[in-house]
């Protein structure tokens, strides 16, 4: 728990009263039942979830200090080869990942966790459980983290993932995609997603995609290409936006018992 | 037209390799040091919960991250809340908390709810991760004025969130994802 963020530390301080999170749009996110995804016929609920107001435990959430991240903790390329002494670079296709993380009003999230991970160039995930013939690269993890600015702007370095099958149907694959997990200011804003690559073929023919109903929910989960912040003679940048729950203002003190 | 906000980025499941990213070291990979994030260190009682997450079968998930948020020993959340994140076996599916019994927490409108853990379940066929509460035994008369455990109608269905006591300060807790005695799980 060295990690936690100590009170006063770089954050300003709120407290557990202030506004409700928006309540999550379920049709917008997947279903817990997507049989196409065949993991989640037996991992989904058959009761319908309880809805329940946020109170502070809700409403607050772990906060992370940004002393706890090391060197090269967003740099892909370079920070598992740094940990283990090997000091080589990542084989693949180099590139920055970056955007802004705000809420649904627009308001930047500044100061929160991201971590990320992903398989490596041929779509090997350094994984005990990772059995694919792809080979490993000695010089790529294939995990990283950063914390957001004050403007709620993230980036990190890594190579572009490669694509590998699953035993789902016989025929399916993944398309190249990083995963990411991101706090927010509370925990009601806590969120894992997966990140795409504009253009990939794969994304319309995949069933974990595809759990999610409406198209334009995909596409929001696609990073573009961006050449504006490609580095040129090193490498390409893609960009995507993460938008977490808004906290809505506090006209009135809420006092319903809601029961 | 009614007025329109952006729209949350939609969730997608943790993936079999969830370890990776968010506790290396479960999965052989030594890049972080001092991240026993199953290990929370605060003052009050210490207890011990043993967990486990059942799919449909009745099979272990073998391949879980839970997340526990909890208040301190004194109810408090905020900068004081207690946060964790541990890992199920990967060959029997236990995980563990090894943390301090959180005090009773504060709700809406002057009300109060009794001692409580939140986890959150991550894996592999989890499309968006699970909410759940973790309440203690010995705690009943809290829990009859509890406004989560009152707003789930079906009373059977409460007891799914009570830890099961082992010994002093010592629970085992089993979450069933689906069917015969199902947890309760919660849209906050």
């Amino acid at each position: 728990m060295n990690a936690k963020i100590q009170p006063g530390e770089n954050q300003p301080g709120r407290t557990a009263w202030q506004g409700d999170f928006v309540r999550r749009d379920r049709a917008w996110h997947p279903p817990a039942y997507t049989p196409g995804y065949k993991t989640s016929v037996l991992r989904s609920p058959n009761c319908a979830l309880i809805s329940l107001e946020q109170g502070p435990a809700e409403k607050t959430g772990p906060r992370f200090a940004r002393s706890m991240l090391h060197e090269f903790d967003n740099d892909l390329t370079i920070n598992y080869a740094r940990a283990t002494g090997s000091g080589g670079e990542a084989i693949g296709e180099r590139i920055i990942v970056h955007g802004r993380v705000t809420d649904e009003y627009g308001r930047p999230v500044p100061e929160t966790l991201i971590e990320v991970w992903q398989a490596n160039a041929g779509g090997r995930y350094r994984h005990v459980k990772d059995g694919y013939m792809a080979p490993l690269d000695p010089n790529f993890g294939g995990c990283g983290r950063v914390i957001t600015d004050a403007e709620g702007r993230y980036f990190f370095r890594t190579i572009k993932p490669g694509a590998y099958p699953w035993p789902n149907n016989g025929s399916d694959w993944r398309p190249a995609h990083i995963h990411f997990s991101i706090f927010g200011e509370a925990f009601a804003q806590r969120l894992v997603s997966q990140l795409y690559f504009e253009g990939d073929p794969l994304i319309p023919l995949c069933p974990i995609v595809n759990t999610i109903p409406d198209k334009r929910a995909i596409d929001s989960l696609v990073a573009r290409l961006d050449m504006g912040e490609m580095r040129p003679f090193d490498c390409l940048a893609y960009r995507l936006d993460i938008v977490l729950r808004g906290r809505q203002q506090t006209f009135f003190e809420n006092l319903t018992e809601g029961m | 037209m009614p007025v329109e906000y952006r729209k949350e980025t939609p969730s997608q499941t943790a993936g079999p390799y969830v370890h990776i990213g968010t506790v290396p070291v479960a999965c052989g990979i030594a890049m972080r040091q001092n991240e026993r994030l199953d290990s929370i260190d605060a003052p009050g009682p210490r207890i011990v919960i043993e967990g486990l997450v059942l799919d449909g079968s009745g099979a272990p998930v073998k391949d879980a991250m839970i997340e526990l948020w909890q208040a301190d020993a004194q109810g408090r959340v905020g900068e004081h809340g207690l946060w964790g994140r541990a890992v199920a076996d990967f060959k029997d599916g236990r995980f563990f908390f090894h943390t301090v019994r959180p005090g009773t927490l504060p709700w809406r409108a002057g009300r109060m709810q009794a001692p409580h853990l939140t986890l959150t379940i991550f894996a592999r066929g989890i499309n968006i991760h699970l909410h759940t509460r973790v309440y203690f035994p010995e705690d009943a008369a809290a829990q009859a004025e509890d406004p989560a455990l009152n707003r789930i109608e079906q009373v059977e269905r409460r007891k799914t969130l009570i830890a099961e006591r082992l010994g002093d300060g010592q629970y085992r807790h089993v979450i069933r994802l689906q069917g015969d005695r199902e947890t309760v799980f919660f849209d906050m």
